[in-house]
C-alpha cells in the first residue's frame, strides 16, 4: 500500500461523505427549475442534517436494538461503498476487499437492514414500506449484477477498478452491449434512489411512498444518518454509472497527484450533468402506480440480460 | 486407541458405531426423558465432533480402503474413505453436534413417539448416513441409503396420530424409494457386464455412451429426489415441517448433502465416458428449480414450509454448481471446473449449517409459543433474544448478504459463470452466461424470504396475547445454536482456509488447485484475473464505520433519547393487527409470479359481517404432474384388479399355471 | 473491439439500438409512442444504410437511405399520426399477453434468433454479418408485437417494423438487396399502409372501433347467419 493508494482512499471516502448531500441539493434544485418553482439553497441538505443531529431522539416503545443499530450499519454499508468505487482514482486499496458483486451485495445488505428495522416497530405503514422496498430490491439487485456481468465481461474481471481502468484506457470503442446496459442501470438507479417512476421522494402520501414509509419512526440523528445514507447511495449509484459508462478521467494507477487532482472537478462536472439528467428524467415522466413497478424493473432486468446477449453475439 | 489413530476409517467406523450402540441404549429406558434426552444425545453430539475432527483429518491423509466380513455371505461390505467422503462426513460430524446439543434441550414429554426411540431412530439415522458416505460397493451403499431413508421416515412421523402427518410421511416414502429404485437401477447400469458391485469395479467399467448417460440420468433422478429437485420436490414440503424441529435441520442441513455427495461420487468418479451435454442437465433443472423453490418459499405462511421451500431453492444452486462444473469439465477447462466445484461444496457446507441453525430457530419458536403459522407470531426479538439475535445471523447469511458466509458460495459460482462463455460450443456458450441471470434472480428472491422469515416472526408487535409468555430457550438449546452460528462466521470469515483444506478434493475429482499464493485473509480464487474478496476486512471496516460514527455522534452531539408511543403517522388508532401478515407481505411475489401458482382465494364481498379472507397457494406440478400419474395408476391396477376374484381356487389356479409355465419354460 | 474501425462500431451500435428499439415497442402500450418508436428505428435504419454506403461505396444503398429517409421516417408515421388524429385511437387496451410474460417471450425468440443466425454469420463475407442474428431477432419481436396486441394499428406498426427487420439483414448480410426488389418492397409497403389505412375507417364506420376482437366475431355470426351478410355483425 503506498502512500499514493491511501490518499487517493481517504480523499474519496471524504469527498463523497461531504459531497453526497450536496449533489441531493443540486438535484432537488434542478427540479424545483424545471418545475418552474424557485429553488432551495443547494445548501439546504447539510442544514436540514445539522439540525437533525442537534434534536433529542424519539424511539417508539417497542424498538428492539435493531432498530437503533441499523442506522449505522446502513451508513457504515454506504461509506464502505463510496470507499470501493473508482469515482476518483483507481488505486484504492479497499477493492481488494470487495469486488463489484461483493458491491452489489454491500447494497443489499443495506436494504435488507433497512427493511428489517421498518418491520420492527410493527406499525403498518414500516411493513408496507419494508415489503415494497424488497419487492424493488429483488427485481433490481439481479438487473444491477447482469449490468456489472456485462462490464465484466468485457473487462475479463469483476474488481472494480480494473473494469474502469479497462474501460477508460482502451482505444475509443463503443460497445453496443452497454447502451443496452445504461438504459437498464438508468432504470435500477431511478428505482433504488425511490424516484420519480418508483417513488416520489417529496411526497409522503402513504399510498405510495416506498422509501419515506420506512423512515417514518426515526428521528434527530438517526433519521439524520438515514437520510445522510440515502444521499451517499444516490451519490454511489452515480459513481458507479461514471465508472461503468463514462470512465474517463479517473486517475489510473500511471497517473500521479496530479491526474488525481484533475479528476476531481471533472467528478463534479458529470456529477452536474448526471444530477441535471435525472431531475430531467424524473420531470418528464410520471408515477407509476406500485403495481407496475415490477415491470418497470423487469424491463431493467431484461434490457441488462439483452446486453449480455448482445455482448456474446457481437463480441463486444 | 493408537490404532485408530493411525486408520481415520476405523476412527469412523467406531464413531458410527457408537452412534449405533448409543441408540439401542435409548431402549433401554424407552420412557425416560433424562437417559435419552439429557445423557444420550449429549454424547451423540461429542461423536458428532470426534468424526468431524477425525473426517478433517482423513481429509489429509491418503485414501483408505477396507473390506469387513459383516453381512451376507460372500458379501462382504467394502469401505473407503477418500477426501470427498471426508468433507461429507465433516459436514455430517458438525452439524449432527450442534443439532444433537440442542435435541437433548428440545425433545419433551407428550405425545408420539417416547424418548427412548426416538433416540435409537436419530442415532441410527446419523449412523446410516455416515455409512453412506463410506460405503465402496452399490450393497452397502443401498443398505444404508434404504435405512437413512427409513429412520428418517419414521422420525418425520413422530406425530403420528396426525393425519396429515401421517400423509406427509407417506408421500417422503413413496418419493424416497421411487429415489432408490432409480439410484439402484443406475447402479446395476453402471456395473457394465462385470456384475461385480464393488465401485472399484465400477470406476473400471466401460460403458458404450447410450448406457453411460443411461446411467447418469437414473442417478441424476434418484439421487435428484433426495435432494428436491424439480418436479421430485414435492415431499419436501411435507415432510420438513411434519418432523419435529431437529429432525428437519438434520434432514435439510445433511441428509439432502447426501444426494449431493452421491450425485459427486457417480458423476465425477464412478462414471466415466462423459457426454458433453451431461452438465447441461443438471443445470437446468437446478436452476429452475432455485427460482421455483424461491418463488415458493416467498409465498408460504408455515415458517418450516417456507424453510423447507428454500432448502429446494438452494440444492438447486447447488445443482445447478454441478452441472456446470461438469459442462467446463467436458470442455477441459478444469480450473473453471475446480472453481465451480468449490462453489457447490462450498454451498453446501454453508447451506447445512445456516438451514440447520434456522430450523432449529424455528424449533425453539415453536417449542416456547406452540405456533408454527407466521401469521399468528411477531414481535419475539424482545422475548426470546438469544434465538432471535442468533436466528438473524443465520436468516442474513442464506440471503446471501456479505460478509457473511451464504454470499460466499454464490460469489464463487457468479466467478465461474463469469467464465462460462469461453466454452467451446456455439449457441451453448450463450445459452451458460444466462444461468447467472437465474441465479442472481434466486439469490435476490432469497433475501426476500429472509426478510419475511425474520421480519414476521421476531420483529414488530406480538399478533397474539398468548406471546407474551414466550420464553427465551434453554441452556442446552442456546448451546446448539450458538455452535452453529459459529460455524457460519467461520465459514463467513476464513473462506481461504476452507478452500485450501478442500484441495484434495479437487485433486481426487480430477480438478486442478485453485490458486494459494494469496495472502491468508485474501480470497483470489481465479487465477490470472485481479479478482478478490476480503470478507475480515469488508466486516472490519464496517464495523470500525459504524463505531466512529457512533463515537462521534457521542463527542459532538448529545445524545438524549426519548422513548415514547410509535408515531405511526399521527395515526393512533392502528393495532399490531395491522401489521403485514405473512400472506401480506408476500402478495406482492403472488402478484408478480401468478403464472407459477394455483390460488385458490376467498375475498370478502362488501357486505360481510364477519369478512374473512383467505388464499391457499398450490403448486401447479401436483395438478400437472402427479395427479394424472395417479389416475393412470389407479386406472391400471383397476384393470388387474378383476385377477382378484377373493376365491382360493382362482389363487391357487394362478400357482398351478405359473409353476406350469416355468416348468414348460424349462424344457 | 479495439481493433474494429470506427465505422464498424456504430453499425454494430445502429443494430443494437434497432434491437432495443423492438424491445420498447413491445413494451409500449401508447399508440402514438409506438409510432414515434418506429419513426426512430426508420431514422437508426438510415443511419445504418448511410454508414454502410460510405464504408462500400455502394451507389445504390444512397438510393436506398434516401427512399428509407422519405417512406419510413417522414411519410408513414406522419401518415399514421394522421390516422391516429382522425381515428382518436391514442391507447391500445390491455396487450392479450401481461408485458412481463411478453418480455421473457421476447428474451426467448432472441436467444433464438441470434442462436440462429450463429452458424449463418460463419457463412457470410460481409464485415457486418454479425448483426443478422439481431435482424433475425427484429424480424420476430416485430411479429411478438403483432401477435400481442388488439388494436389494428399497433399491429400495422409491428407490420411496418418487420419489414424494417427485414431490410435490415439483408442489408447486413448481402449490402443489400438488389435496386429493383428494394423499389418493390417499397412499393408494396406504401401500397399496405394505404389500403390498410382505408380498411380502417371502413372498420370503424362498422364496429365503431378499431379492437380486432370485433373481427373475430364475425366468423361466428357469419357461421350463424348462414354465411348471409357480413355487415350484420357490429350492432351489438
Amino acid at each position: 500500500m503506498t502512500p499514493m493508494a491511501l490518499i487517493t482512499q481517504l480523499l474519496q471516502i471524504v469527498s463523497a461523505l461531504a459531497a453526497a448531500p450536496l449533489f441531493i441539493g443540486w438535484v432537488n434544485q434542478c427540479r424545483a427549475w424545471l418545475g418552474n418553482r424557485s429553488a432551495p439553497s443547494v445548501w439546504l441538505p447539510y442544514r436540514s442534517l445539522r439540525k437533525l443531529f442537534h434534536k433529542e431522539a424519539v424511539i417508539a416503545e417497542g424498538a428492539s436494538p435493531l432498530f437503533r443499530v441499523t442506522p449505522y450499519v446502513v451508513f457504515g454499508a454506504m461509506t464502505l461503498a463510496a470507499a470501493i468505487i473508482p469515482s476518483m482514482g483507481t488505486r484504492l486499496p479497499l477493492t481488494l476487499a470487495a469486488d463489484a458483486i461483493a458491491l452489489v451485495g454491500l447494497l443489499a445488505t443495506a436494504r435488507v437492514f433497512q427493511s428489517l428495522a421498518a418491520i420492527d416497530i410493527g406499525t403498518a405503514f414500516g411493513t408496507l414500506g419494508a415489503r415494497r422496498e424488497m419487492m424493488v430490491g429483488f427485481l433490481a439487485e439481479p438487473a444491477l449484477l447482469m449490468v456489472i456481468f456485462v462490464a465484466s465481461l468485457i473487462s475479463a474481471t469483476t474488481a472494480l477498478p480494473a473494469i474502469a481502468e479497462s474501460l477508460a484506457t482502451r482505444s475509443f470503442g463503443l460497445y453496443p452491449s452497454l447502451a443496452f446496459t445504461a438504459v437498464a442501470f438508468t432504470m435500477v438507479l431511478l428505482a433504488e434512489n425511490a424516484r420519480i417512476p418508483i417513488d416520489n421522494p417529496a411526497t409522503h402520501l402513504e399510498l405510495t411512498m416506498i422509501h419515506e414509509a420506512q423512515l417514518l419512526e426515526y428521528s434527530a440523528r438517526h433519521l439524520a444518518l438515514m437520510e445522510w445514507a440515502a444521499a451517499l447511495k444516490l451519490f454511489n449509484y452515480a459513481c458507479i454509472g461514471f465508472a461503468l459508462f463514462v470512465p474517463w478521467g479517473v486517475s489510473t494507477r500511471a497517473g500521479g497527484p496530479a491526474a488525481l487532482f484533475a479528476s476531481i472537478p471533472l467528478l463534479a462536472l458529470k456529477l452536474m450533468v448526471a444530477g441535471a439528467a435525472l431531475a430531467v428524467i424524473e420531470t418528464v415522466s410520471a408515477k407509476l402506480r406500485v403495481f407496475r413497478a415490477p415491470e418497470f424493473l423487469g424491463f431493467a432486468f431484461v434490457f441488462a440480460v439483452l446486453g449480455l446477449l448482445v455482448h456474446l453475439l457481437l463480441g463486444a | 486407541m493408537i490404532p485408530l489413530i493411525h486408520s481415520p476409517l476405523s476412527a469412523c467406523l467406531t464413531l458410527l458405531a457408537a452412534w449405533g450402540l448409543l441408540g439401542l441404549a435409548g431402549l433401554l429406558r424407552p420412557r425416560s426423558l433424562r437417559l435419552a434426552g439429557r445423557t444420550l444425545f449429549p454424547l451423540g453430539a461429542l461423536c458428532g465432533v470426534a468424526l468431524a475432527l477425525v473426517a478433517l483429518l482423513a481429509l489429509f491423509s491418503p485414501v483408505e480402503q477396507r473390506t469387513l466380513l459383516l453381512g451376507l455371505p460372500d458379501l462382504p461390505m467394502h469401505m473407503r474413505l477418500d477426501p470427498l467422503a471426508s468433507v461429507f462426513l465433516f459436514l455430517l460430524g458438525i452439524v449432527s453436534a450442534g443439532i444433537s446439543v440442542f435435541a437433548a434441550g428440545y425433545f419433551r414429554r407428550g405425545p408420539g413417539t417416547p424418548p427412548g426411540l426416538l433416540c435409537l431412530q436419530y442415532h441410527l439415522f446419523l449412523a446410516s448416513m455416515g455409512l453412506v458416505l463410506l460405503a465402496d460397493d452399490a450393497y452397502t451403499f443401498m443398505v444404508a441409503w434404504e435405512v437413512m431413508a427409513l429412520s428418517s421416515y419414521f422420525l418425520v412421523t413422530t406425530q403420528h396420530a396426525l393425519a396429515e402427518i401421517r400423509r406427509a410421511g407417506f408421500i417422503y416414502l413413496l418419493i424416497a424409494h421411487l429415489g432408490a429404485t432409480c439410484v439402484l437401477l443406475s447402479f446395476g447400469v453402471m456395473q457394465g457386464g462385470s456384475w461385480q458391485f464393488t465401485f472399484d469395479a465400477m470406476r473400471a467399467a466401460h460403458l458404450t455412451a447410450p448406457w453411460a448417460s443411461a446411467a447418469f440420468l437414473l442417478a441424476l433422478a434418484g439421487f435428484g429426489a433426495k435432494a428436491g429437485l424439480a418436479p421430485l420436490h414435492v415431499w419436501l414440503p411435507e415432510a420438513h415441517p411434519a418432523a419435529p424441529s431437529p429432525v428437519s435441520a438434520l434432514m435439510s442441513g445433511v441428509m439432502l448433502k447426501t444426494a449431493v455427495y452421491g450425485m459427486l461420487r457417480v458423476s465425477f468418479d464412478l462414471l466415466g465416458h462423459p457426454q458433453w451435454w451431461w452438465g447441461l442437465v443438471p443445470l437446468a433443472l437446478g436452476l429452475f428449480t432455485a427460482l421455483f423453490g424461491a418463488v415458493f418459499a416467498a409465498v408460504q405462511t408455515d415458517m418450516k414450509r417456507l424453510l423447507a421451500w428454500s432448502s429446494i431453492e438452494n440444492l438447486g444452486i447447488i445443482f445447478g454448481a454441478l452441472g456446470l462444473a461438469l459442462v467446463f469439465r467436458e470442455s477441459g477447462m478444469l480450473a473453471l471446473a475446480s472453481l465451480a466445484l468449490i462453489a457447490l461444496l462450498y454451498h453446501s457446507l454453508n447451506h447445512a449449517c445456516i438451514k440447520s441453525l434456522l430450523f432449529l430457530g424455528t424449533g425453539a419458536v415453536l417449542h416456547s409459543t406452540g405456533e408454527r403459522s407466521l401469521g399468528r407470531l411477531g414481535g419475539l426479538i424482545h422475548r426470546m433474544p438469544w434465538v432471535a439475535w442468533l436466528t438473524l445471523i443465520g436468516a442474513l447469511a442464506l440471503s446471501g448478504l456479505p460478509p457473511l458466509n451464504g454470499f460466499i458460495s454464490e460469489w464463487l459460482l457468479l466467478q465461474a459463470f463469469l467464465f462460462a462463455h469461453e466454452v467451446p460450443r456455439p449457441f451453448v456458450n450463450m445459452l451458460l452466461p444466462l444461468g447467472a441471470a437465474l441465479l442472481a434472480l434466486a439469490a435476490a428472491l432469497a433475501a426476500y424470504v429472509m426478510v419475511k422469515f425474520f421480519g414476521v416472526t421476531f420483529l414488530g408487535q406480538p399478533r397474539e396475547a398468548a406471546l407474551a409468555r414466550a420464553r427465551d430457550a434453554g441452556i442446552l438449546e442456546r448451546i446448539g445454536l450458538v455452535w452453529l452460528a459459529l460455524a457460519c462466521l467461520a465459514l463467513a470469515l476464513l473462506p481461504t482456509q476452507i478452500i485450501t483444506a478442500l484441495r484434495p478434493v479437487l485433486m481426487e475429482l480430477g480438478g486442478v488447485a485453485v490458486s494459494g499464493t494469496s495472502p491468508w485473509w485474501l480470497l483470489a480464487p481465479v487465477p490470472g484475473r485481479q479478482v478478490s474478496y476480503a470478507p475480515l476486512v469488508f466486516l472490519l471496516v464496517i464495523v470500525m464505520t459504524v463505531l466512529v460514527t457512533a463515537l462521534a455522534m457521542r463527542l459532538f452531539y448529545h445524545h438524549r433519547t426519548r422513548l415514547a408511543r410509535a408515531w405511526d403517522c399521527g395515526f393512533g388508532a392502528l393495532t399490531a393487527r395491522m401489521q403485514d401478515t405473512a400472506e401480506g407481505f408476500g402478495q406482492p411475489i403472488r402478484h408478480i409470479f401468478s403464472s407459477f401458482f394455483m390460488m385458490t382465494r376467498e375475498l370478502p364481498s362488501p357486505f360481510d359481517r364477519s369478512p374473512h379472507y383467505r388464499v391457499v397457494v398450490h403448486d401447479r406440478i401436483w395438478q400437472t404432474l402427479y395427479l394424472p400419474l395417479t389416475s393412470v395408476v389407479q386406472r391400471a391396477t383397476d384393470s388387474v384388479a378383476w385377477l382378484q376374484r377373493g376365491r382360493i381356487a382362482a389363487y391357487l389356479l394362478y400357482s398351478f399355471v405359473t409353476l406350469v409355465v416355468l416348468l414348460a419354460l424349462m424344457l | 473491439m479495439a481493433g474494429v474501425p470506427i465505422d464498424l462500431q456504430l453499425l454494430n451500435l445502429c443494430a443494437a439500438l434497432l434491437l432495443l428499439l423492438s424491445f420498447a415497442m413491445l413494451a409500449q402500450r401508447r399508440i402514438v409512442n409506438l409510432v414515434n418508436l418506429l419513426a426512430l428505428q426508420g431514422a437508426l435504419l438510415l443511419c445504418a444504410t448511410l454508414l454502410l454506403a460510405w464504408r462500400t461505396g455502394q451507389a445504390h444503398l444512397y438510393v436506398s437511405a434516401l427512399l428509407t429517409l422519405a417512406l419510413k421516417v417522414l411519410f408513414l408515421p406522419w401518415l399514421l399520426h394522421r390516422l391516429i388524429r382522425r381515428l382518436q385511437v391514442y391507447w391500445d387496451s390491455e396487450p392479450l399477453l401481461n408485458i412481463p410474460v411478453t418480455m421473457l417471450a421476447g428474451l426467448a425468440v432472441v436467444v433464438f434468433a441470434f442462436g440462429l443466425a450463429q452458424p449463418i454469420s460463419a457463412l457470410g463475407s460481409t464485415a457486418t454479418r454479425n448483426s443478422i442474428g439481431i435482424a433475425l431477432a427484429v424480424v420476430l419481436l416485430s411479429f411478438i408485437t403483432m401477435i400481442t396486441r388488439r388494436k389494428a394499428m399497433s399491429q400495422v406498426v409491428g407490420f411496418l417494423s418487420m419489414e424494417n427487420g427485414l431490410f435490415f439483414g439483408a442489408m447486413s448480410a448481402t449490402y443489400g438487396m438488389p435496386m429493383v426488389v428494394e423499389f418493390g418492397v417499397a412499393l408494396d409497403v406504401l401500397v399496405a399502409v394505404l389500403v390498410l389505412g382505408v380498411f380502417f375507417f371502413q372498420i370503424r364506420e362498422q364496429f365503431d372501433s378499431l379492437d380486432l376482437q370485433h373481427l373475430e366475431k364475425l366468423r361466428e355470426e357469419a357461421a350463424a347467419a348462414g354465411g348471409g351478410g357480413n355487415t350484420s355483425g357490429g350492432d351489438n
